[in-house]
């Protein structure tokens, strides 16, 4: 009776004048015109592709078909005969001669969805100018489009207590629920966490967890929790801190690549009057997809921060920073720096009150999130204007073998393993990486490769949660054993890692364990699996590239005589020798020189000094060294002790590129152009701010020399026009001579750590409601061990250093005996960190356990 | 030339004198516009005090002229503004901009936003022609509170809107409202 069958007698596959099928495909007719489609494909695709748009509540291409809304119904005719009611084609898969009508062109369809519409409204509440999704809703629109005009239901409507704060940052409103489960789904196959479930039946079906429904029970903990927020399809999930803040309507939405880890997810941010309101994931499939973890979508607030530098500050003679003009600040610079360079400055008085030696270089410590074109001019500026290669990005745990690895395997070797060759390895292996702790889209993507056959395998002391949600297996070692453990893999790991394909992900900290990049580069040799290398911040991949560290030169080359005159020469040097011929010191080589009075000046980026392997030894650095320039977005330890700061602009208010730990450059474009009308604003003022590459630039011209880094554009163009030059032969990975091995035999034990995603990192400044959401940090023993030591779970547990202690709950766990966990990084209560690091502990070091405090807080 | 020809030019002037006077003695005697003139908006209240807006922004949506500024604001117990979760925390009219169109008043979900008489709107100061909620918000009548508050007429925001139009003929505040309307000479107009 419809329109194309009388149209079309015959089956459209048997039609001549049509080609063939293609194969795997099948010919199916909808809203009268024929198409082919892939066997498999949903209805509601195959609508989507021929831009008839099917209306839908619970449907998300990145979900399992739940079928919950029944928005989407369509009528159906399979072989001459119509379906006896309407399908949700969001459920059905095409068929062979298939007929199918939409709203578009069958009554019956559209009053099918109408019904549904009418019955989805029934309990709605009248919100919308008080919701958070108004004028973005789909409810809304799918109201005006597939709706009745007029309501029909005059009784009592269904109501809920509201809002309910299901986490500290996640709300929900069950009244305006419309049941489509996409959150649920979203928790349960992608994130993996039970963070919210359906209840009840009937009229009091609604969403929740178990303290929405019995007003008491767990906090429920995801750090995924805000997708949720962005997938739902009306105001029934909303966040705590975009709540009431704008409307669509009043905000810019802006591209951007997020800065808080090295993953590259797109975002898309929205702002208004000079200020980002909300951060939203962005659409790439080759990257995040449409996910992305709650830090990066909810850590924004630290660019209008109290504490944000937006003018150049220089020390006066009372010994505190003073506002200054950019010329003077800058002048000021480079005047020290040269004199501190060239070693001209006051030299120290020695044990006789003579003068001494005097001091003589600088050394350049840019920090690990910059653009790679920022990075580039860091290098650029330590090269040619410092004339040292004393410079390192990496403000952690770092090593000479990491370094040889890096040059080895990552610098220069452009796009490598890819989130898509994760996806297809047959067998991942994680070494020194809690993957969802330290690279949460990496964590997703792992997740969905488990659920469609990778083996995932983690080195590591515990089945954290990553090692649980991945379905993964733990191959579980000693703390500081990591490299032993490599070298006598069970058997069907190692072969599983030999099977073509299969990639090792290793982590920064495996510069905490000697040896372990060795035993990488060693393993991967060996069973020819791929390797790639995943830091936690948004640049260390680019400043490996950009050549901000002692012994490589931007582009992946070694610090020789011909790379020296490549650079050289494409820089404009008149001599070829320009450039400094001795490799450069380590960070901590940098922090040790400037504390024994060897260095006479430091360059400081986005340093965080409780980052550091030695806190104290950088203090102390800072302390002797004559002159400190620090670039700086916000007042920091840094500019406690720096002589002239720069205010340097945040991401928002600067383009660039950060190269992801694939290798992939990420690019963005300036979200709030401070230059243009819409000025960057802090504090309710305007404060206009510039790249680091720019700063760099402008202070070297101030020292006679010329980076051309005016702008991110055009250092990425100097970068790109340098290229990769790997050497052509690629040294190894040096270990450790003898291992730095300690036994437990003073009754201490070892300690394992890592850093958990939320813990008072300097870019999460100002998010109560994000640090709500943070794993409550823990004290991780076997049983055995707390039998040993007379502890509990939950009871409160010292971990003792030698700089101090720190008191946490106990949780038992499947460590190996005498291994105590904790996170290497604590926010206390009343602001500060307490860290692992700091207490004079590392990863695979001894440390000891005492119980019976009651107090949470450190000593 | 006939003999009127000299007194013919004030023809018009003659006839003109005997007609109703249409020149305004403004702002000596102050013209009563119609009831319905588009003058300054205000921001009305429940008859508790709290405020009716909800801060939703639909008024600055419908505005052709983006004269409205609007930020929501979350109310709690402790802090209340308006009925309900939402109030508006930022109301600003900038009426170098208004065009006086009325949109934003048909598009208000709540009937805080009307309109009076006031037609009064020159200055000699840019800035000072935005106005603030300070501005806006209509008089608190006897009977209301300056917020916050907490509500005072029924559990929810539900009661001030079912309840509102009883509430509003209530006895006592009918009177409260007449006792303000000759208590303000202006606000006969
Ligand atoms: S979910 Fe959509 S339809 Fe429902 S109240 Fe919010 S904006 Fe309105
Ligand atoms: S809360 Fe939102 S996403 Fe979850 S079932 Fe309800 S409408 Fe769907
Ligand atoms: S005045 Fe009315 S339309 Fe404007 S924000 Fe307030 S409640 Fe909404
Ligand atoms: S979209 Fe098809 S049932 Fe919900």
């Amino acid at each position: 009776m419809t329109a194309a069958s009388e149209k079309a007698p015959e089956k459209p596959s048997e039609r001549e004048d049509l080609p063939p099928v293609p194969h795997g495909h099948v010919r199916l007719t909808i809203d009268d015109r024929v198409v082919d489609a892939p066997q498999g494909e949903l209805l509601i695709r195959t609508c989507e592709r021929l831009g008839i748009v099917v209306p839908r509540f619970c449907d998300h291409p990145l979900l399992d078909p739940a079928g919950a809304c029944r928005q989407c119904l369509v009528e159906v005719e399979m072989g001459g005969r119509k379906m006896p009611k309407p399908q949700a084609s969001c459920t059905m898969t095409v068929a062979q001669d298939m007929v199918v009508n939409t709203q578009m062109t069958s009554a019956v369809a559209d009053k099918a969805q109408q019904g549904v519409m009418e019955l989805l409204l029934i309990n709605h509440p009248l919100d919308c100018p008080i919701c958070d999704k108004g004028g973005e809703c789909p409810l809304q629109n799918q109201a005006m489009s597939s709706g009745r005009a007029d309501s029909r239901f005059v009784e009592e409507k269904r109501t809920f207590a509201k809002p309910l704060p299901i986490s500290d940052e996640v709300l929900l409103d069950r009244e305006r629920c419309v049941l489509c489960q996409r959150c649920t789904r979203f928790s349960r196959q992608i994130a993996g966490d039970q963070f919210i479930e359906l209840l009840e039946r009937g009229a009091h079906q609604q969403i929740g967890t178990e303290e929405t429904a019995f007003g008491e029970g767990e906090d429920f903990q995801s750090y995924f929790s805000g997708n949720t927020i962005q997938i739902c399809p009306v105001g029934a999930l909303t966040s705590a801190s975009y709540r009431f803040r704008s409307r669509p309507f009043d905000l810019v939405s802006t591209p951007g690549v997020s800065e808080h880890d090295s993953s590259g997810a797109a975002v898309r941010r929205d702002w208004r009057r000079g200020a980002v309101t909300r951060v939203l994931a962005g659409e790439d499939p080759d990257v995040n997809e449409e996910w992305i973890d709650d830090k990066t979508r909810f850590a924004f607030r630290y660019a209008q921060s109290a504490t944000r530098i937006t003018r150049p500050l220089v020390r006066g003679d009372d010994g505190e920073l003073h506002e200054t003009s950019w010329t003077d600040a800058l002048e000021r610079a480079a005047a020290a720096l040269l004199a501190a360079r060239d070693g001209t400055g006051p030299a120290p008085l020695d044990a006789d009150g003579e003068p001494g030696e005097p001091k003589r270089g600088v050394g350049v410590l840019p920090g690990g999130r910059l653009t790679i074109e920022d990075a580039y001019a860091y290098a650029k500026f330590a090269r040619a204007a410092l004339q040292t290669n004393d410079i390192d990005a990496r403000a952690r745990a770092h090593s000479g073998e990491e370094l040889d690895f890096l040059a080895a395997h990552v610098a220069g070797t452009g796009l490598g393993v890819t989130y898509a060759d994760l996806e297809s390895a047959p067998a991942v292996l994680t070494v020194a990486l809690e993957v969802e702790e330290e690279a949460p889209v990496v964590f997703l993507r792992l997740r969905k490769a488990a659920r469609t056959g990778t083996a995932v395998h983690h080195l590591g002391q515990w089945s954290s949660p990553a090692v649980v949600k991945t379905g993964g297996r733990l191959v579980r070692t000693a703390p500081g054993r990591e490299p032993e453990a490599l070298a006598t893999l069970p058997d069907d790991v190692a072969a599983a890692l030999a099977t073509p394909g299969a990639v090792v992900l290793v982590g920064e900290r495996a510069a905490e364990v000697p040896g372990l990049y060795a035993a990488v580069s060693d393993l991967v040799g060996r069973t020819g699996a791929r390797v790639a290398w995943v830091p936690r911040r948004a640049g260390e991949r680019g400043a490996v590239d950009a050549g901000a560290l002692p012994t490589l030169l931007p582009g992946g080359r070694p610090v020789d005589d011909v790379a020296r005159a490549q650079l050289a020469s494409s820089w404009g040097l008149a001599d070829e020798n320009a450039l400094p011929a001795t490799p450069g010191r380590d960070g901590g080589a940098i922090l040790r020189a400037a504390a024994a009075g060897e260095l006479a000046g430091l360059v400081v980026g986005g340093v965080e000094l409780t980052d550091l392997p030695d806190p104290v030894l950088a203090r102390a650095a800072l302390r002797e060294a004559d002159v400190v320039v620090s670039l700086e977005q916000v007042a920091s330890e840094v500019t406690r002790y720096a002589d002239v700061v720069l205010p340097v602009a945040p991401v928002v208010n600067k383009s660039g590129t950060f190269r992801n730990w694939e290798g992939r450059d990420r690019r963005f474009a300036t979200t709030i152009d401070p230059s243009g009308g819409s000025s960057g604003r802090v504090g309710g003022t305007a404060a206009i701010t510039l790249p680091d590459c720019r700063v760099l630039d402008t202070l070297a011209v101030e020292m006679d020399v010329d980076l051309f880094t005016q702008t991110p554009e055009v250092a990425a163009a100097e970068l790109g026009h340098l290229g990769a030059a790997r050497p052509t032969e690629i040294g190894p990975v040096r270990g450790p001579d003898g291992s730095g091995d300690v036994d437990g035999t003073d009754g201490s034990l070892r300690l394992a750590s890592w850093r958990q995603l939320l813990d008072g990192g300097a870019l999460l400044i100002d998010e109560p409601e994000l640090a709500g959401t943070a794993r409550p940090p823990k004290i991780r023993i076997s049983t055995v061990t707390a039998r040993r030591l007379g502890l509990v779970e939950d009871a409160v547990a010292g971990l003792e250093g030698p700089r101090g202690s720190l008191h946490l709950p106990v949780e038992l766990a499947d460590l190996p005996d005498d291994v105590v966990w904790a996170p290497a990084r604590v926010p206390q209560a009343g602001g500060g960190v307490i860290t692992l690091a700091g207490l004079g502990l590392t990863h695979g070091g001894p440390a000891r356990l005492t119980g019976g405090t009651t107090d949470g807080s450190a000593a | 030339m006939g003999m009127f020809d000299g007194i013919a030019g004030f023809g018009v002037t003659f006839s003109t004198m005997f007609r109703k006077v249409v020149t305004e003695d403004y702002p000596r005697v102050k013209k009563v516009t119609a009831p319905r003139y588009h003058g300054r908006h205000q921001l009305n209240r429940h008859p508790d005090g709290l405020e009716k807006c909800v801060g939703c922004e639909l008024c600055a949506w419908a505005c052709p002229a983006d004269a409205i500024y609007v930020e929501g604001g979350d109310n709690t117990d402790e802090e209340r503004y308006s009925p309900g979760e939402r109030y508006g925390s930022i109301y600003q009219i900038n009426y170098l901009r208004c065009i006086g169109c009325g949109l934003c008043i048909e598009a208000c979900p709540t009937r805080s936003l009307t309109m009076t008489n006031e037609y009064e709107l020159a200055d000699d100061d840019r800035q000072d022609l935005i106005y603030d909620k300070d501005r806006l918000l209509a008089p608190l009548l006897p009977g209301m509170e300056q917020p916050p508050h907490p509500m005072r007429l029924g559990e929810n925001e539900q009661d001030y809107y079912v309840q509102g139009p009883e509430m509003a003929r209530r006895p006592d505040v009918q009177d409260a409202v007449r006792e303000e309307i000759q208590m303000t000479p202006e606000a006969s107009r």
